[in-house]
Order: structure tokens, then sequence, then C-alpha cells
């Protein structure tokens, strides 16, 4: 078994050359879990660990399609912050807040989180309007909010550009001292790895591609490395989320798309806070490692490709520049796209389903990253009790017949 | 980024003029206060969303401005088929 991460072992690894361990063990499938969590990404490995660490469950097999760190937890612009309008998701964002507060050192590993504040933009007076009604609910629910000027953006950004001549100009914004950034595969390894020191399985090239269900039971899955059998199993699959519920003869309020971003070549520090936009429709920071990384919107089709058109980009670059002109002779290097599950009220299902032992937690469409641990702690929470964790309960499939929406398109907008 | 072949215009343009409007067969039902909560949340929201090919719709917003649909896969977005809606698809 891995040893705990400290100082000495840091130093002596360094000092020896090749000591590390494997982080994350490779291991063969046994025939049968207590849970099964399908999907390696973020959220998986998170609900693994915090049923393994709270729940005392830990005959637990994650399976993962591809490998850890290769999905929608990497292709992510990397932005956490909790300021969102609805009671329920800004308790449940801000439980992942929280959470991510203290999970470097939680997990023995290190995920750079660092809260570097997120600045929320407006240019019109409708987008001030609903900043200031965001703010005042986020300061009622406890969150750090503050309505800025354009002035005081300026001071703190000099680099912005708050001209008067700006096609949309910056009127002010939202500013959550608390949000921030962390290292986005890091996560996905710190999570699968002290979930792997607490004993569960992390089974990588393994993809699920049936679900047995015997009389309203679930029983089990079938996979490329053999059938495994389990009474409860935990799908957190993202961008593929309607293609397991498919396996097991269920619909969901879903439709995958596209989602992209990209990141320039590494340069010295110039912006250190994050600054989104979802008027002008582009958000960007500046990683540990240099590069500008900005995320642009979806595509409006839907897709499982992990590509989007061109314009879409375009469309984020030219508002980037926008606000940040001093960008403009700044060379793109890389260009991606994420399969994200969008949901009708851009809120995300954390629920159990018509068949029994079978729970989803999908529907995070363009803004999962940020929930990670929260969304694993609630997840796991409901998995091992057979009964939604309290946070969880606003986000029930049964919302969309009953008509208990949570709107989160105005707080979310399309930099979510 | 693909081509659309619009089947009024006769033309192969650019998606970029298009706009996607969802999956395609998804009926109003015919008595909406009739049916069940559970049937009418599967009409406004639920959808098959699915992995391959499919039909779906779009209109032509910076053309014609007219609906149609697609047959697309949402795996390569290869586009096998477009038709006017009340075309015969089968085949």
């Amino acid at each position: 078994m891995q040893k705990k991460y400290s100082w000495y072992s840091l130093l002596k690894a360094g000092l020896s050359g090749q000591d590390w361990d494997q982080a994350i063990p490779l291991v063969e499938p046994k025939s049968k879990y207590d849970v099964i969590i399908v999907g390696g990404g973020g959220h998986g490995l998170a609900t693994a660990y915090y049923l393994a660490k709270e729940c005392g469950i830990t005959n637990i097999a994650v399976l993962e399609k591809g490998y850890i760190g290769g999905g929608n937890t990497a292709r992510n612009t990397t932005i956490i912050r909790s300021n969102y309008l609805r009671d329920e998701a800004s308790s449940l964002y801000e439980h992942a807040m929280k959470l991510w507060e203290g999970i470097s050192e939680d997990l023995n590993f290190n995920v750079m989180f660092s809260q570097r504040g997120v600045y929320n933009l407006g240019h019109t007076l409708q987008d001030m309007r609903d900043i200031e009604r965001r703010v005042n609910a986020n300061v009622l629910n406890g969150i750090d909010a503050q309505v800025v000027t354009a002035k005081e953006i300026k001071e703190q950004i000099p680099i912005i550009n708050t001209s008067q001549n700006a096609r949309y100009p910056i009127m002010g914004s939202s500013y959550q001292p608390r949000g921030g950034v962390a290292r986005h595969d890091g996560v996905a390894w710190g999570f699968a790895r002290a979930a792997a020191m607490l004993g569960v399985d992390i089974i990588q090239d393994c993809e699920v591609v049936g679900i047995e269900v015997e009389e309203g039971r679930v029983k089990g899955v079938k996979t490329t490395r053999g059938d495994i059998m389990a009474d409860r199993i935990g799908c957190v699959s993202a961008g593929h989320s309607s293609v397991l519920a498919k396996m097991a003869g269920l619909r969901l309020p879903i439709e995958s798309h596209p989602l992209q971003a990209f990141v320039s070549e590494a340069m010295k520090p110039v912006l250190h806070t994050v600054v989104m936009s979802n008027a002008v429709h582009g958000y960007i920071s500046q990683s540990d490692k240099g590069d500008l990384v900005i995320g642009a919107g979806i595509d409006g089709y839907s897709s499982y490709a992990q590509r989007g058109a061109s314009r879409v980009i375009e469309h984020s670059a030219a508002a980037i520049l926008e606000m940040f002109p001093i960008f403009s002779r700044v060379r793109m290097n890389r260009q991606w796209g994420g399969i994200v599950d969008v949901c009708p009220d851009a809120c995300p299902i954390i629920s159990p389903t018509k068949v029994q032992g079978l729970y989803f937690n999908c529907g995070w469409g363009t803004g999962g990253f940020k929930a990670t641990p929260g969304s694993g702690h609630v997840f796991a929470h409901t998995i091992a009790q057979d009964k939604q964790h309290p946070l969880a309960v606003p986000f029930h499939l049964d919302r969309f017949t009953t008509g208990a929406l949570i709107d989160e398109h105005g707080a979310a907008g399309v930099a979510h | 980024m693909f081509l659309i072949h619009c089947p009024y215009c006769n033309e192969e343009r650019e998606q970029e003029e298009f706009s996607p409007a969802g999956e395609a067969f998804i009926a109003r039902p015919v008595e909406p206060e009739g049916i069940s909560d559970e049937a009418w949340a599967d009409y406004v929201f639920y959808r098959t969303n699915h992995k391959g090919y499919h039909w779906e719709q779009w209109v032509h917003s910076n053309g014609c401005r007219k609906y149609f649909m697609v047959e697309r896969s949402t795996i390569t977005h290869e586009i096998l088929k477009v038709a006017a809606f009340g075309a015969d698809i089968s085949e």
C-alpha cells in the first residue's frame, strides 16, 4: 500500500531520485462489490472516497472507461465558486466550497486550491440588477459576496478595459473572494489515491456496456472486463448519463453537448484572479503554469464528439479581447471539448431512480467541477442510506414531474 | 463545424447559418389535460439523447427561416439525410 505523503517522504524521494510509489494501484475487478460507481471522474471518485471514509462501505469499485483524469475533470476551466442565486443551489455549492477549503489536507494530496477570487462582470443595467439581487441572496445565505464598481475592478485588475467606448462597457461586477481555481486533474488523482488508500478498487480501462436489472432491482453491470455484481450502483458519467440510463431502461431530462475551452502559451503572471462574463460570453484565469485558461460556451446541437465548432471559441476569444485588449497577440496553444450533460434548469440530478439500487448523479452541465467534493459527499450519503442527503433533496428527478425546477440560468448563465 | 443541405433553399450551407431545434418526432400530446404528470414531463423535459444516428430538427435561421429534419450522427456529425416535415423518410 502507498505511503502517506509528507515533507519527509518528499525529501527522501527527492534525494534518492526514484522512490515514488504508484499513486493509484492497478487492480483487476472482483466479481462482486457492495457498491459500484460508474465513472471515474472527480464526482465519481469523490463519491467512492466519502462512501469509504464516512459511510463505512469500503467494498467499492469505481469503473472508468478511460483513465483517471482523462475526461471532463481534466477538460474544464477549473473555476470554483458558490455564488448561486437559489437557496437550493447555493447551499449545495457552498457545501462543496467548505470541503474544498480543507481538501488538500483531507486527501493528503495538494490539489493547488487557490482562493484568488472570482469576478462576474455586468455590462448592462439589467446585468447589474441581477448581480445585486444575486449578491444579496448570497449574503443572506452566509456566502461571501459583494458588488464592486467598474472603478474598483480597474484598481484590482489594471489590464482590464473599463472604457466606455467598449461595445459592451463593464459597469461593475459581483465578487466572491473565496472563489478561485484548483488543479483539476490533481483533484481526480487526489480523490483516486485517497479512495484507493481506504480500500476502494479503482478500475481503469473498464467500460460499462450493460446494466442488469431483475424485477425492478439492479443486480450488476456488464463491462468490457467481465460481469460485476453489486446491489447498489451509482452512475456518475456526465455526458454519457443518457447512454447508461438507457441500459437500465430509463430516460433522463438531459441533452449532451460539446463544451469547449482553450489555453494560451505560458507567460509571466499577468492576471491574478478569475474573470467571468455571462453577457459577452467568456471566462478567463491564468494557471499556475502561466497559460491563460479560457472557456467558451456549448454548441447548441446535441453531440457526443469531444469537439465543437470553431465559431464558438472565436466568439469567446472576441469577448476576452474586448475585456483584455492586451491579450490580442497572445498565441493559443491548445483547444479541446468535453461532453456535458445539460439539464433543463441548469441544475444537477442527484437522485434514486425507478430501478431500486440504481442512483444517478448527473446533469451538472457546464459547471460541475466546482461542486466535485460536495457532489461526491451528498451522493455517497444518498447511496449509503438509500435516502437522499438533505442537501440533495431538491435535486430529485421528480422535480421535472412536479414542476419544482431550480432555475439557475440567471446565476449560472453560460459561464457556469 | 459541418455543412447542412437545406431542403427548401436546396443548397449546401455552413452549419453556422442554421440553429439546432432539438430532437425530432416529439409530438405535443393531443389532450394535455387528460394525461398524467409523468407523460407531460416526458414530453416537455425528457429526451432520448441518442448516441449515434438520430433525427433532429434544425431551422435555417440565417436563410429561409424554415424548420426541417436532419438525420445526423451525434458521434461523427455526419449527416445521412435531410427532409422537410411530412416528407417520406422511410426507405
